[in-house]
């Protein structure tokens, strides 16, 4: 069963769409990655699948559950994790985390202690006096405390420092482990190909490309880095170069014939093709889809 | 109930400063009243004389000089606009200020339907608004067990009672207006509430304006009506009522399809 699916999912706000025709699927117990920049279009998918805001065509179920119409139960199997974590003021941590469990009918008291104390956060301090990232980590914990099946963490790591991030990780990974279900948006691309199996690309409110992050990585574009010079005129398929006075990189996409052709012509003293990592892939599709577009 | 014992929570500083300032003037009048008394018979005449201010507060249908008179106008001014503006302020941002402080997020990705919540915050304001008319009720008949005088209970519970309509049906339509809105509007329900005010004062003043007694809540809450015939004006508070669940209705409908954002 998919534990998140999705059938040309439409939002529009007003006449500006949000997302189009959006066909997703993450299988249950996935590690699954959402990866575009700001304004792609993350936020509204994961808001409609909870039931925040609502679509204007197409289908989508959670848990196997209809978003329309069983959004409570999906909601009792879930956690999120907002972008921006905003709590009510004045309240204490603790009183943050009982009101979420309250709100669940659970008893979450001993999980929020073993999280607060992983993640380094006080439950007695104020949420108002709490720092950007301890918000955040207030917000992780109310989304783990549950234990719930799926997790969907928008932009979770922004504020955290690198040891939380990686304290942070590791719970999420002890969890997959498990059998929840992760969610991730993010536009940091490192951690995706770090901690994800599979991922989706969106741009502009369309999915551009989905799959295992290694196939998303074995496009046919190669980084080619070289030291010397060529000439790249009439070299078809070049993208993304950077040049120094000894120096040249770039990303192919042509025949391989034709770029030993050129290289064979020019003055290398150095050369190496590698595999693009996950950053320079994403551009590469966000290059493609402007071509196309 | 755990929305409705959160908001509780969260509105127990504001609730306890309002209803601490309406008991409080209602005090001080409750006091000046033996004073005012001795010097009763050359007030009435001259609060009865001054044509259209005296109509406009409904001066020139109550005896200024009699203790019922003196609460309907005197209090019931301190209570009906008090309490008008403190139940418009809560109503218009019981929904909206979830997204105006960027919260709404957090409840609203929590395993409770959009109808559970709006009716549990409707209770929330329900139960502000019962803390607090009862608090001033007695607050209320104490002072004037106090300044030795026999508590008209009758008139006082009335009175009471109307001024209470009054802020349910303020409150409701704010509740209205929150659910339209996406940032608070404070501005919005106390201007709600100045308006209805000043609408019945104009249709205390000109006959042609009577029908504005229909719209305003305060036609059904006038002191020098009350007093007169101990009984509420039962079209006027049924067009009321009426208006106030109308604007819960609809409140509902539109929370219930609204999206977050």
């Amino acid at each position: 069963m998919s534990a998140i699916s999705t059938e040309k999912l439409t939002k529009f706000y007003g006449k500006i769409p949000g997302i189009r025709e959006l066909d997703l699927s993450v299988k249950e117990g996935e590690f699954f990655g959402f990866i575009g920049p700001n304004g792609a279009g993350k936020s509204t998918t994961i808001r409609t699948l909870l039931g925040l805001i609502h679509p204007t065509s197409g289908q989508a179920s959670v848990l196997g559950m209809d978003i329309r119409k069983e959004k409570s139960k999906i909601l009792s199997r879930t956690g999120y994790l907002p972008a921006e974590a905003v709590f009510y003021p004045g309240m204490k941590v603790k009183e943050v985390l009982k009101l979420s469990a309250d709100l669940r009918k659970k008893d979450c008291s001993r999980e929020a202690a073993s999280l607060c104390s992983r993640l380094d956060l006080d439950p007695e301090r104020r949420v108002d006096e709490l720092s950007f990232g301890n918000r955040k980590k207030a917000g992780i914990i109310a989304a783990l405390q549950h234990k719930p099946e799926l997790l969907i963490l928008d932009e979770p790591t922004s504020g955290l420092d690198p040891l939380m991030q990686q304290e942070f990780f590791s719970i999420l990974r002890e969890r997959n482990r498990q059998g929840t279900t992760i969610f991730l948006s993010s536009h940091i691309l490192s951690e995706i190909q770090k901690n994800c199996s599979r991922a989706a690309i969106v741009r502009s409110g369309r999915l551009i490309a989905c799959g295992s992050v290694e196939e998303l990585a074995k496009t046919n574009a190669r980084r080619v880095t070289l030291r010397g010079r060529i000439d790249l005129k009439g070299l078809e398929g070049v993208r993304n170069v950077r040049q120094t006075d000894s120096d040249m990189s770039f990303l192919y996409t042509g025949e391989i014939p034709s770029l030993l052709h050129v290289l064979s012509e020019g003055n290398v003293t150095d050369l190496s093709i590698t595999e693009p990592d996950l950053e320079e892939i994403f551009m590469h599709y966000y290059q493609q889809e402007e071509q196309d577009l | 109930m755990t929305i409705l014992k959160h908001e509780l929570k969260q509105s127990r500083r504001s609730l306890l400063i309002w209803t601490g300032s309406i008991g409080f003037f209602i005090l001080i009048c409750v006091f000046l009243y033996p004073e005012m008394k001795q010097e009763m018979a050359g007030i009435s005449s001259l609060f009865a004389s001054m044509g259209a201010f005296t109509a406009a507060f409904g001066m020139d249908r109550l005896d200024f000089g009699t203790l019922t008179g003196f609460y309907a106008i005197e209090c019931g001014n301190i209570l009906g606009i008090g309490g008008a503006l403190f139940a418009s302020l809560i109503g218009v941002n019981i929904l909206s200020k979830e997204e105006k402080e960027g919260t709404a997020e957090f409840l609203l990705s929590h395993p409770i339907s959009r109808f559970r919540l709006v009716t549990e915050k409707l209770l929330a304001l329900l139960a502000q608004l019962v803390i607090l008319n009862a608090a001033v009720f007695l607050l209320s008949a104490l002072s004037l067990i106090m300044i030795g005088e026999e508590v008209p209970w009758q008139e006082i519970s009335l009175l009471h009672f109307a001024f209470f309509l009054v802020q349910i049906e303020l409150c409701a339509l704010c509740f209205c207006i929150s659910a339209f809105l996406r940032q608070g509007g404070p501005g919005a329900g106390m201007g709600l509430a100045i308006f209805m005010y000043f609408l019945n004062i104009i249709a205390n003043i000109s006959k042609n304006a009577d029908f504005l007694k229909y719209i305003t809540p305060f036609g059904y809450a006038e002191g020098a009506d009350l007093i007169s015939s101990m009984a509420l004006d039962g079209s006027m508070t049924a067009a009321g009522m009426g208006l106030g669940i109308a604007g819960i209705l609809c409140g509902y409908l539109k929370y219930c399809r609204k999206d977050i954002r």
